[in-house]
């Protein structure tokens, strides 16, 4: 299987500071990979350089298309959807504007998307007239993933979907996501604190600290080594 | 009586101009966090091209709506090549630019079109209505603005753009990651609001007559009328923009004398500043983390 998304020494910069310095990442089609590192090794910088947020160097690669020097927009328009830090969901629209804005790069009609999302998060559909803002913090994190959805990505990329949730909530997104990943051959690009649950779902796992790669391979692979699990699963 | 209900129409009907205006301005704070000064004499500019248009011997609606379709593209001309360079810049920045732009437009009116008071065509016979209670004047022009105000409201409710616009403004960079190319909403914006005040303009231009110093009051009531209903509140500056149009009039009849109205205005704004800073519908969405 070929990549779908592939960064070769891509450097990024916040002004005249280098904050990732030449790291290379994949993503197989369908597949899962997960970053994985403390605050501030570069997990977010390296989701905002694939969606031309920051500027940066090197090659990105997606589904043969370059990435670099387009704009976010651009981008999204790609296939490329990204669930950012916080949601980034529109906590003054509706739940069901919210998914309309979802399918704007897409043609025709969005209702049938929508239904397949009121489908997956069911919760969503009894909600959809509702502000985004009066939803609890997990369900705004399932309008997030689900307004991702229906751009029909080729690839998803989520940053620490279980940022502030209960333990039984993750399980309940993660679960989705990985039934959405296989029912819909959607690639996922994930940052993640829970190492122990990223690493279960992956097929590849990074490492980074302070900018670069420091370790990279099968999530399986990365699990069993003594170092990661002291530093990063606790046991 | 009859006096008041007279006055409170004719006060409707200034106060629709008004929330027209304080409409557009609301419209560009939301999108750019600007207060743009200039919008009064932007539609005072569309007002002489309504004017030139109606003068070259075209029927009055067909002048009117190519004056609207001008306005549009030039209020996105002027988002693209003069607010897009200080996008970023502080706000002491975007208010001098805007005020510039007001001067420029003031200037560029009176050399063209010179200082002199114009007489604007009103596409409204002026009869009474209702038993004097207001004249088919005043009801075009309530109509005229609630037609705009429904439309508004439908593009922004039930179109892609509108809504794509809607997040545009809300979270810019949320709504880049959906693909929406921010910048061109910007754009449309400062072309809507353009558009709208250019209404406002040939509204109003029939009572004050036309000149390039025209809008400056007018531009004062919509400020007054946008922070009556909280700046950030589309429906807000509509009803704000109604109510000083009430108020002014009531006052100029029963108060004071109609030469000292604009200071109603004035002393609206200490008021909504100092009691209610949020004005009536200030934002208060609802949030939880």
């Amino acid at each position: 299987m070929a990549p779908i998304l592939e960064l070769r020494a891509v450097k990024a910069f916040y002004g005249q500071s280098e904050v990732l310095h030449g790291i290379d990442v994949a993503v197989e089609d369908g597949g899962m990979s997960v970053l994985l590192g403390a605050n501030g090794a570069g997990k977010t910088t390296t989701l905002r350089a694939i969606s031309g947020m920051v500027r940066s160097e090197g090659e990105i690669h997606f589904a043969g298309q370059r990435l670099e020097r387009r704009s976010t927009e651009a981008i999204a328009g790609l296939g490329v959807a990204h669930v950012p830090e916080g949601r980034g969901t529109m906590t003054g629209l509706t739940v069901e504007e919210n998914l309309r804005l979802g399918a704007y790069t897409r043609a025709g009609r969005p209702d049938a998307g929508m239904a397949r999302m009121y489908d997956y998060f069911p919760i969503l559909g009894q909600r959809r007239r509702q502000q985004a803002g009066a939803l609890s913090g997990g369900e705004q994190q399932m309008l997030a993933i689900a307004r991702a959805l229906m751009m029909s990505p080729r690839l998803l990329i989520l940053d620490e979907p279980s940022f502030g949730l209960a333990p039984r909530i993750v399980e309940d997104i993660f679960a989705i996501v990985e039934r959405i990943r296989r029912e819909q051959h959607v690639a996922v690009l994930l940052v993640e604190q829970n190492a122990t649950l990223a690493l279960e779902l992956a097929d590849q796992a990074y490492l980074l600290e302070t900018g670069y790669v420091v370790m990279s391979g099968p999530a399986k692979t990365l699990a069993d080594d003594p170092q990661i699990r002291r530093s990063y699963l606790g046991y | 009586m009859h006096q008041l209900l007279q006055q409170i129409f004719s006060g409707l009907a200034a106060g629709a101009v008004y929330a027209s205006l304080a409409l557009a301005l609301v419209m560009i704070y939301r999108a750019t966090d600007l207060v743009n000064f200039a919008q009064g004499e932007m539609a005072m500019f569309s007002t002489y091209i309504a004017w030139t248009l109606v003068n070259a011997g075209l029927p009055f609606w067909a002048a009117f709506v190519l004056t609207l379709v001008a306005s549009f593209l030039g209020g996105m001309t002027i988002e693209r090549i003069i607010i897009r360079p200080v996008e970023n810049a502080p706000v002491l920045v975007t208010v001098v630019v805007t005020i510039g732009l007001l001067l420029i437009f003031n200037a560029l009116a009176g050399w063209i079109f010179t200082y002199t008071l114009q007489e604007f065509p009103s596409p409204f016979p002026d009869r009474p209505l209702f038993g004097a209670l207001m004249t088919t004047r005043d009801l075009g022009v309530i109509g005229v603005t609630l037609v705009m105000l429904l439309l508004l409201f439908a593009f922004f409710r039930f179109t892609a753009t509108g809504l794509a616009m809607r997040a545009a403004a809300q979270n810019p960079e949320s709504a880049r990651l959906c693909g929406i190319p921010v910048g061109r909403m910007l754009a449309i914006g400062w072309g809507l609001a353009a558009a709208i005040g250019a209404t406002a303009g040939i509204m109003v231009a029939p009572v004050l007559f036309l000149d390039p110093n025209m809008m400056g009051g007018v531009l004062l009531y919509a400020f007054t009328g946008a922070l009556l209903g909280g700046i950030t509140s589309p429906v807000g500056a509509v009803v704000g923009g109604l109510i000083v149009g009430v108020t002014e009039n009531l006052v100029g009849t029963y108060l004071i004398a109609s030469q000292l109205k604009l200071t109603v205005a004035l002393a609206l704004i200490i008021l909504v500043l100092v009691f209610r800073p949020n004005g009536l519908f200030g934002t208060a969405i609802v949030r939880r983390v």
